[in-house]
């Protein structure tokens, strides 16, 4: 903790299974075309919990900054969502798809999204980073480099095989091939 | 490799652990695996800002969304985001969602059988003002069972999800009532271990705000996590 700190930051608790009523407007609906511009990327995927059942009721949060070339800070788009932050409920299937700005590469990672995830049974939101398949090219990586090696893989998406720019990324709650997720 | 400062940790005992088996939920969703200490590289320390233009003008008065007036007592919600220093956060989006007086909420899994109210939708959203105020005019929500054990209820609450300075200061909690008998009851509310910590989720009825033979005030001041000035400074560990 910061020595200078005079309050504590207040507690989270769960987005329950409700949170379509309040958070859902924020959710871009524009469909994913079918052959993805330059500069923007697609991920499709399902959210797993342990017993390999999907979840249908999370919600996750892509946090990208500001998409290739341009500044980390939040840009002010006209629809007030910035390019590159989207938000995505899953399905009953517990699958979702969300189209977002291409992330840059940093001077000390590869290019990557921060991925915060919601769900009911989920008391604090969890942290993640999604990599892109196609693009890590270093395994010195600031945070790769930290993670065991045979977890690695539950960071990074799967480029799509015939659609460039689609990423295919599953993120598992517990169990045997769990995603890893970040203390904050 | 460069020598990037690592993530801060919050204060031991003021957040609720993942696996927390009396909210049964947490038991098959909760991640077992060590988490992994996170440096924190350009993306963290950055965040989205978001614009008036997701605010239509009486998206924070959740009375006046409907040609009649919702059932229930009637209040205002109010306070300030402030960060870890307790300087306000400006423009910071506050969006909120919450179950009628009859404790049921407007959305499909909800099988409850309180009545929906035709009145009410339950949900609201804000930015902050230049001294990171913000308000809400709505309906006290009532308690509701929830399947979680035998004879479960939640107390009232309000779904609160807020952004401010930069991704890691994004928070999703529930604001609680004062004087709720169900609060000691519930596993959702007391995930959080440290007492004050679980205090600081209670709003305190504001009497100044309140209007005669009008609506009651509650106010509820929300700490994110991080610094304005210097968003996530370098931490002494």
């Amino acid at each position: 903790m910061s020595g200078n700190s005079v309050r504590i930051p207040a507690g989270s608790q769960t987005v329950g299974p409700y949170f379509r009523i309040g958070l859902e407007y924020l959710v871009n609906r524009t469909p994913v075309p079918s052959v993805l511009p330059a500069g923007t990327i697609a991920i499709r995927g399902r959210v797993l919990d342990r017993d390999g059942v999907a979840v249908p009721d999370a919600m996750l949060e892509f946090w990208g900054g500001g998409g290739a070339g341009k500044s980390v800070d939040g840009n002010e788009a006209e629809s007030g969502i910035p390019d590159g932050f989207r938000r995505v409920a899953t399905d009953e299937k517990g699958e979702f798809t969300v189209a977002i700005a291409r992330p840059a590469a940093e001077t000390s990672s590869n290019a990557h999204l921060l991925v915060l995830v919601f769900a009911r049974g989920l008391l604090r939101h969890l942290i993640t980073r999604m990599y892109l398949g196609d693009e890590v090219k270093n395994d010195d990586d600031v945070v790769l480099s930290r993670v065991p090696p045979e977890r690695r893989a539950t960071l990074i998406a799967r480029a799509d095989e015939k659609l460039a720019g689609l990423y295919w990324w599953d993120i598992v709650l517990q169990g045997s091939n769990e995603t890893v997720f970040f203390a904050w | 490799m460069p020598d990037l400062p690592l993530m801060e940790l919050a204060e031991p005992g003021t957040q609720p652990e993942y696996h927390f088996p009396p909210y049964v939920s947490t038991i098959g969703r909760s991640p077992r695996l060590p988490l992994v200490l996170l440096p924190r590289t350009q993306l963290e320390r950055s965040g989205p800002v978001f614009g008036q233009g997701l605010i239509g003008e009486h998206d924070n008065d959740l009375t006046l969304h409907y040609a009649g007036d919702p059932i229930g007592e009637r209040i205002l919600v109010h306070g300030r985001v402030l960060d870890e220093d307790g300087m306000p956060v400006r423009g910071a989006l506050v969006e909120v969602w919450q179950a009628n007086a009859a404790g049921r909420y407007r959305h499909k899994v909800d099988t409850y059988d309180a009545p929906l109210d035709p009145n009410f939708a339950g949900a609201g959203r804000t930015l902050t003002d230049e001294k990171g105020y913000y308000w809400f005019k709505t309906i006290k929500p009532g308690p509701y069972p929830w399947g979680n054990h035998h004879n479960a209820w939640r107390p009232s609450h309000i779904h609160f999800s807020l952004f401010g300075s930069g991704i890691l200061s994004r928070l999703v909690t529930q604001m609680y009532f004062p004087g709720d008998p169900l609060q000691p009851l519930d596993p959702i509310f007391n995930s959080i271990p440290d007492a004050e910590a679980r205090t600081r989720l209670i709003s305190s009825l504001d009497m100044d705000r309140s209007e005669s033979n009008y609506m009651l005030a509650y106010k509820w001041d929300i700490v994110l996590r991080g610094h304005v000035d210097t968003p996530f400074k370098e931490g002494h560990r």
